[in-house]
């Protein structure tokens, strides 16, 4: 995206987050919109390693998880202040994502697929059997609600504010990653790492950075989470979430950051609306990613530009 | 400027490289020949950090290459245009050039990297003027010129060529060797890995020949031209014509 068009539609998105946070006042929108915002935080992160440099992971849960239990551990057993915990939740993914990630994404392929499966499934199983401190598998309660000056930010208006403007932010920032050297190099090694390797990039580095990457967008999802909800179990950070997140960047589209917002929009809006079929719920949820696979198979954001650009060369 | 000696190397436990050594001086381009599966490949790649497992002595300005990633040995300054050209698609012409200035970059060069890009452009026009398409969209000669712009964006003092003029047409593949001999005129150092034995050898100024992973011949580029052997295995000529001619 060229400068232009970056601010533009930076400013658009800015609006449309300003327009929404005063215009929806129904508790149960805000807090849908919430979870949006959460999801693509997920979806961007994900995205970053899978879109652009080609690296799958199906244990990202993982580091949702370890900024959820991280900033609950600490706010509630430590009594630290969550803005204490806040950079040492997400330095603590980083490195341990380096650390995983240097040796795991030596893989490639189906057994990078296997490798991340791993790392995912202990997590799972720390944050479920560690009960003096994770409270196992019923949960930790009463985490605290994040504070800026004396305005307390939970689920609601506030809460949805908070988790938007993290969004808005995140989506800048990868912006402006994807279009530099860098982002550059993502790409290269998402093609081909012996031709980026032949221009000078030092590829088991750089994956292992944009692990790491992804992982501290991951952890702040979580800890947003942790925050916004005050209740955290380990069942939200099993390998159907790792699911998520993949099926998120995929229908959303890969490599695209605001195809991020749409699948993880989509991801989260689907079932809300799928209750009508009560019983056959899944079975319906299943039969639309299909379809959107088989018809959109760049995902929803490439599949729509799509269709707008041959409606335009028609008329 | 480079120099091999008794380089064995291969793929798991397949040697391909049964002891090779070779040698280019500054300025020169050296071509090196055979046919499909000799070894020429795996040579250039071993000189520029891709093959993971090799024995024998690759020493560049008299420093050893053994050990050394790819990034360092680009920093050294040897560039590679590999086969196949490997140019990332999706991405514009531009990007694709300024990936290959990715370690200046990071050193902060801006401006030489702007510079380089010009020079680029001067040297293949065809990529100035389709600068913001992606670059799958190009014909195979504009990507065989995208790969070997890409590699001087690294501003290589060496420039490892592997079969540049593979599946091109008669015309486009006179031009890639023009602009060899161009930046040859230039300072550049070559080593040209060719299947056209015939091209490769009468631009170089000696040239090599490579059989199943051993040296068999060497010499300068003119006197390999002529030698029967050569004439028989790598330039196509009738085998007859050979055979009636000696009788």
């Amino acid at each position: 995206m060229t400068g232009k068009r970056r601010l533009w539609a930076t400013t658009a998105f800015a609006g449309a987050i300003a327009v929404a946070s005063m215009a929806v006042s129904n508790a149960y929108h805000q807090q849908l919109l919430t979870v949006i915002g959460i999801h693509t935080l997920l979806a961007l992160g994900l995205n970053m390693l899978m879109g652009y440099a080609g690296q799958i992971s199906l244990g990202h849960a993982a580091f949702y998880g370890l900024g959820a239990y991280g900033t609950g551990i600490l706010t509630t057993h430590y009594g630290w202040s969550p803005w204490a915990a806040f950079p040492l939740v997400l330095v603590a993914a980083g490195a341990v994502a380096y650390v995983i990630g240097r040796p795991t994404l030596k893989l490639s392929g189906y057994y990078l697929a296997m490798g991340t499966l791993g790392l995912g499934i202990i997590g799972h199983v720390i944050f479920r059997e560690w009960d003096s401190m994770t409270g196992g598998a019923s949960g930790m309660v009463g985490i605290p609600p994040l504070q800026v000056g004396g305005t307390v930010l939970s689920l609601g208006r506030s809460g949805m504010i908070l988790v938007w403007v993290v969004v808005l932010m995140a989506f800048f920032f990868c912006d402006r990653l994807v279009d530099s050297r860098i982002g550059r190099a993502l790409r290269a090694l998402g093609d081909s790492q012996g031709a980026a390797a032949a221009c000078g990039v030092d590829t088991g580095r750089l994956k292992a950075v944009i692990f790491s990457f992804s992982a501290v967008l991951t952890a702040l999802a979580g800890f947003l989470y942790a925050h916004l909800v005050g209740f955290i179990s380990p069942s939200s950070f099993d390998f159907l979430m790792s699911i998520r997140m993949v099926t998120m960047v995929v229908i959303g589209g890969m490599a695209s950051i605001y195809g991020s917002l749409f699948g993880a929009s989509v991801i989260t809006l689907l079932p809300e609306w799928l209750h009508v079929f009560s019983d056959y719920e899944m079975m319906v949820y299943g039969l639309v990613l299909m379809l959107v696979m088989i018809f959109l198979p760049q995902g929803l954001t490439r599949g729509v530009l799509d269709a707008l650009e041959g409606v335009k060369s028609e008329s | 400027m480079l120099t091999i000696r008794n380089l064995r190397g291969g793929y798991g436990r397949i040697e391909v490289l049964h002891g090779v050594s070779l040698s280019v001086r500054r300025g020169e381009v050296v071509a090196l020949v055979g046919a499909n599966g000799a070894g020429k490949s795996t040579l250039l790649k071993a000189v520029s950090g891709l093959l993971p497992q090799w024995t024998g002595e690759v020493l560049f300005d008299g420093r050893p290459l053994q050990g050394k990633k790819p990034p360092e040995i680009v920093a050294l300054g040897v560039g590679l245009v590999p086969e196949g050209r490997w140019i990332f698609p999706p991405m514009s012409v531009v990007d694709n050039l300024r990936l290959g200035a990715y370690l200046r970059l990071r050193r902060g060069d801006h401006k030489g990297v702007e510079e380089e890009l010009e020079r680029v452009y001067e040297l293949f026009p065809i990529l100035a003027e389709r600068r913001r398409q992606p670059a799958g969209i190009l014909s195979g000669g504009e990507q065989q010129m995208l790969a070997m712009g890409r590699a001087l964006m690294t501003r290589p003092r060496m420039l490892l060529l592997d079969e540049p003029t593979t599946g091109l047409a008669p015309l486009l593949v006179e031009k890639i060797f023009q602009i060899i001999a161009r930046l040859r005129d230039e300072s550049l150092t070559f080593l040209l890995v060719e299947q056209n034995a015939q091209g490769a050898l009468a631009l170089a100024d000696r040239g090599y020949v490579l059989e199943t992973g051993r040296m068999v011949l060497q010499g300068r580029a003119r006197e390999l031209l002529e030698d029967q052997e050569v004439k028989r295995a790598y330039l196509g000529r009738d085998y007859k014509e050979f055979v009636e001619g000696r009788v």
